[in-house]
C-alpha cells in the first residue's frame, strides 16, 4: 500500500512545471492559433461557445474513461451505453410526464444516473469477477447496448414528449452568466474527477493498480474492487453526458453516440493518460476533447481541404500532436 | 373432396381480401415461397424498410394464402451472403426479393440463387451484373436531388447562397448530390459549401453550427436526408438566424412529413425516397406468381415533391421512419 502511494505521490503535487503534462494544452493552443489564422470567424464568441459546448459530451465521458484507462482497463461500450441510457431516460420521462409534468425531467435524470451506474457495474463485474479482458467484455456489451437502443427505437427514432421539450431545452442551449450549462457541468465533473483521482485514497489506488496490479495486490489493495469502481464511475459519467445530450436534439436513434468510444479514448490518450494504465490526467482529457472538437471545427471553417480528405487531415493532426507530446515529455 | 373444400376456403379468403380475380384461382393448387432479404434496422431508413417489409408480408399472406413470405434481415454484407445461403438451402425458393447491402459483394451469391431458377427481384441498389435480375425496383436518387433543386431555384428566384450537407460516401449520396448540383449550376445560386455529415443528426447539428459561424448569410440549406435535417433545424433555431429562408431534406421521414402537412414555412416540401419501395417490390413479385401479370423489367419510383396537398399519401404514422 505505502509503496504504491509513494510511487504515485509526484502525480498529486503539481507545483513543478512538467512539460509533458502541459503538452495537451500547448497543442490546443497551437491548433487554436492555426484556426485563427485560417478564418477570422474562428475566434468569434459564438463559434468558440459552440465548439466548447459541443465538446462537453466527450469531455464528461472522458473523465470516466480516464479512471478506467488509468486502472489498465478499457471501455469500448461507452458510445452504445450513452445511446441506451438516453433511450431509457426518454422513455422514463415520457412515461412520467402526464403524472409529474416538468418534474419528469429531474426524475428521468435520476433514472439515467442509476441505469448508467448499473451499466458500468455490469461491465466492471464481468471484467473483475469473470476475469475476462475488458476489451472483449466491453466489445460484447457494446453490441448489447447498441442492439437494445435499436430495438427500443424500432430502428427509427425515439423522441421526447413535446410538453417537456421546451422546459428541458435550456439545459443544453441556456447559459449562466454567459457560460453554457454543459460547460459548467463539464467543469464540475472534471473538478470532482480530479479531486477523487488526486486527493483521495481511492484515486491513488487507481494509478497504483494501473501501474502494477501485482504490487498493488501485495500492498493490500483490493484490485478487483478498485477496477469495478472505475467502471461504475465511467457509467455515471456516461449518464451525466446523456442528461446534457437529450435536450440538444430531443431524440435517440440507433446512430446516437456511434464511434464516440474512439473519440473518447483518443481524447484521454492525447490528454497524457497512458493507455496501458498507471498515469492519469483529468484536465489533459478535457483538453483532448477540446482539441478533437476544435480540429473538426477548423476543418469546416477552412476551404483548403477537400471534403473527401477531411478525415485524413484530422488523423494526421492527432498523430503530430502525439509526436509533439512524446518529444516534449522525453526531455 | 378435401382438396375442393380447401380450394373453396382459399377462394372465399381471396374474395374477402378483394384482391383476386378468377385468374389467380388457377394458380392456387401450387404453393409459392418468396424470400425477402433486407438490411437490419440500423438507422432510420432501413428501420422503415424492415417495417414495410413486415407489413407487406402480413398483407400478402392474407391476400394470397398460397404464398409464403419469409423476411430475413442481415446486419452486414457478409451476413447477408450467409443468410442467402441459409435461405436457399432450407427452402425451395420461387422468388427472392433482395435489397443488397453492396452491389459487388452480393452479385455472385444472388447469381447462385438465380441459377436454381429462382425469380430475382432487386431493390434499390443494383447488382454489378443486371442480367441476373428479373425485376428491378428502385427510387430515383438523381430526381431526389434535382426536384429539390428545381423547387429551390424557383423559390429563390434563381439567385442566392446555399449550403449542402451530404451523407455517407456511397452511390446513393453521389447521385443525389449530382442531381442537385446539375440543376443549381444552371442558376445563379452559389453553393457555399458541401461537407459530409454521414446521415447522422448529431453530425449535421455540429456541421450546421460551423456553417452558420463561417457564413454570415445563408439563404437556404439542403440536407440530403431528413434525419440530418432535424439536426440542421435545431442548429439554426439556436443561432436565431433570420437569413435562412428554407431548410430542405429528402427521404420522406415521418417527422418531416408532419412538418410539411402543418405548412411549415422553412420546410414546406420534401422529396420521397421511400423505404416502402420494398413493399412495392414484394407486391409486384407476388403478382408474377399469384396473377397473370408479367413483371419482368425495371421499375423506377419517381420522386415527386411532397407538398401539404399530397403529404397524406406519404405519411405512415406507425412506421418508425
Amino acid at each position: 500500500m505505502s509503496s504504491a502511494e509513494i510511487a504515485s505521490l509526484p502525480e498529486s503535487e503539481g507545483f513543478k512545471i512538467r512539460w509533458g503534462d502541459l503538452a495537451p494544452f500547448i497543442a490546443l493552443g497551437v491548433i487554436i492559433l492555426l484556426g485563427t489564422m485560417i478564418n477570422s470567424n474562428f475566434m468569434s464568441a459564438n463559434n468558440l461557445l459552440n465548439v466548447i459546448t459541443r465538446s462537453a459530451f466527450i469531455a464528461i465521458i472522458g473523465v470516466g474513461a480516464t479512471f478506467v484507462i488509468a486502472t489498465g482497463g478499457l471501455d469500448l461500450s461507452i458510445g452504445s451505453m450513452l445511446a441506451f441510457v438516453v433511450g431509457i431516460m426518454i422513455m422514463a420521462m415520457n412515461a412520467l410526464a402526464p403524472a409529474l409534468g416538468p418534474w419528469a425531467i429531474p426524475a428521468g435524470a435520476v433514472v439515467a444516473l442509476v441505469v448508467g451506474s448499473l451499466c458500468g457495474l455490469l461491465n466492471g463485474l464481468i471484467v473483475t469477477v469473470g476475469r475476462i479482458e475488458p476489451f472483449i467484455v466491453t466489445l460484447g456489451t457494446m453490441g448489447i447496448f447498441r442492439a437494445l437502443i435499436t430495438y427500443m427505437t424500432d430502428g427509427g427514432s425515439l423522441s421526447i414528449d413535446r410538453s417537456l421539450r421546451s422546459a428541458y431545452r435550456p439545459l443544453y442551449f441556456g447559459d449562466f452568466l454567459g457560460v453554457p450549462y454543459p460547460v459548467i457541468i463539464t467543469l464540475v465533473i472534471a473538478l470532482l474527477g480530479a479531486f477523487i483521482l488526486y486527493r483521495t485514497k481511492y484515486g491513488r489506488r487507481v494509478t497504483a493498480v494501473g501501474s502494477n496490479s501485482d504490487v498493488a495486490r501485495f500492498s493490500g489493495v483490493h484490485v478487483g474492487g478498485v477496477r469495478t469502481m472505475a467502471f461504475v464511475i465511467q457509467g455515471f459519467c456516461v449518464a451525466v453526458a446523456a442528461i446534457c445530450y437529450v435536450p440538444r436534439l430531443g431524440a435517440a436513434t440507433p446512430t446516437t453516440g456511434q464511434l464516440w468510444e474512439l473519440q473518447v479514448i483518443t481524447a484521454v490518450v492525447i490528454g497524457g493518460t497512458l493507455l496501458r494504465g498507471g498515469k492519469a490526467h483529468i484536465w489533459g482529457t478535457v483538453a483532448g476533447a477540446l482539441i478533437l472538437e476544435v480540429i473538426a471545427n477548423v476543418m469546416v471553417l477552412s476551404d483548403m481541404v477537400s471534403e473527401y480528405l477531411v478525415a485524413a487531415v484530422q488523423g494526421a493532426i492527432i498523430i503530430i500532436a502525439m509526436l509533439a507530446h512524446r518529444f516534449t515529455s522525453s526531455r | 373432396m378435401k382438396l375442393r373444400t380447401k380450394g373453396a376456403a382459399l377462394l372465399s379468403a381471396a374474395v374477402l381480401a378483394g384482391a383476386l380475380s378468377g385468374a389467380a384461382a388457377q394458380a392456387q393448387d401450387k404453393q409459392f415461397t418468396i424470400a425477402v432479404s433486407i438490411p437490419a434496422a440500423t438507422h432510420g431508413w432501413t428501420g422503415g424498410v424492415v417495417y414495410h417489409a413486415q407489413e407487406a408480408e402480413k398483407q400478402l399472406e392474407a391476400a394470397y394464402p398460397n404464398i409464403d413470405v419469409i423476411v430475413s434481415t442481415a446486419s452486414s454484407a457478409t451476413a447477408q451472403v450467409s443468410s442467402l445461403e441459409d435461405l436457399s438451402a432450407t427452402n425451395e425458393l420461387d422468388a427472392l426479393v433482395i435489397l443488397p447491402f453492396t452491389s459487388e459483394e452480393l452479385t455472385g451469391p444472388v447469381e447462385q440463387v438465380a441459377s436454381n431458377g429462382t425469380f430475382i427481384t432487386v431493390v434499390d441498389r443494383g447488382l454489378a451484373d443486371p442480367s441476373i435480375q428479373d425485376l428491378y425496383v428502385a427510387g430515383d436518387n438523381i430526381a431526389v436531388g434535382a426536384n429539390t433543386a428545381q423547387w429551390l431555384v424557383e423559390k429563390l428566384g434563381g439567385e442566392g447562397e446555399i449550403v449542402v450537407l451530404r451523407g455517407i460516401p456511397t452511390v446513393i449520396d453521389d447521385e443525389r448530390i449530382q442531381g442537385f448540383t446539375e440543376v443549381i449550376d444552371q442558376s445563379d445560386i452559389k453553393i457555399l459549401d458541401i461537407q459530409y455529415a454521414n446521415w447522422n443528426q448529431d453530425e449535421a447539428f455540429t456541421l450546421m453550427q460551423d456553417y452558420l459561424g463561417k457564413y454570415p448569410n445563408i439563404d437556404a440549406v439542403w440536407a440530403n436526408d431528413d434525419d440530418m435535417l432535424l439536426g440542421v433545424i435545431e442548429a439554426v433555431d439556436q443561432a436565431e438566424r433570420e437569413d435562412v429562408q428554407y431548410m430542405l431534406g429528402g427521404n420522406g421521414m415521418k417527422q418531416v412529413i408532419e412538418m410539411v402537412k402543418a405548412g411549415d414555412e422553412r420546410t414546406p416540401i420534401s422529396t420521397p425516397y421511400p423505404p416502402s419501395m420494398i413493399a412495392s417490390a414484394m407486391f409486384m413479385t407476388a403478382a408474377q406468381f399469384a396473377g397473370q401479370a408479367p413483371m419482368r423489367g425495371s421499375f423506377k419510383l419517381d420522386a415527386p415533391l411532397i407538398t401539404p396537398q399530397n403529404a397524406d399519401q406519404f405519411y405512415f404514422p406507425d412506421s418508425p421512419f
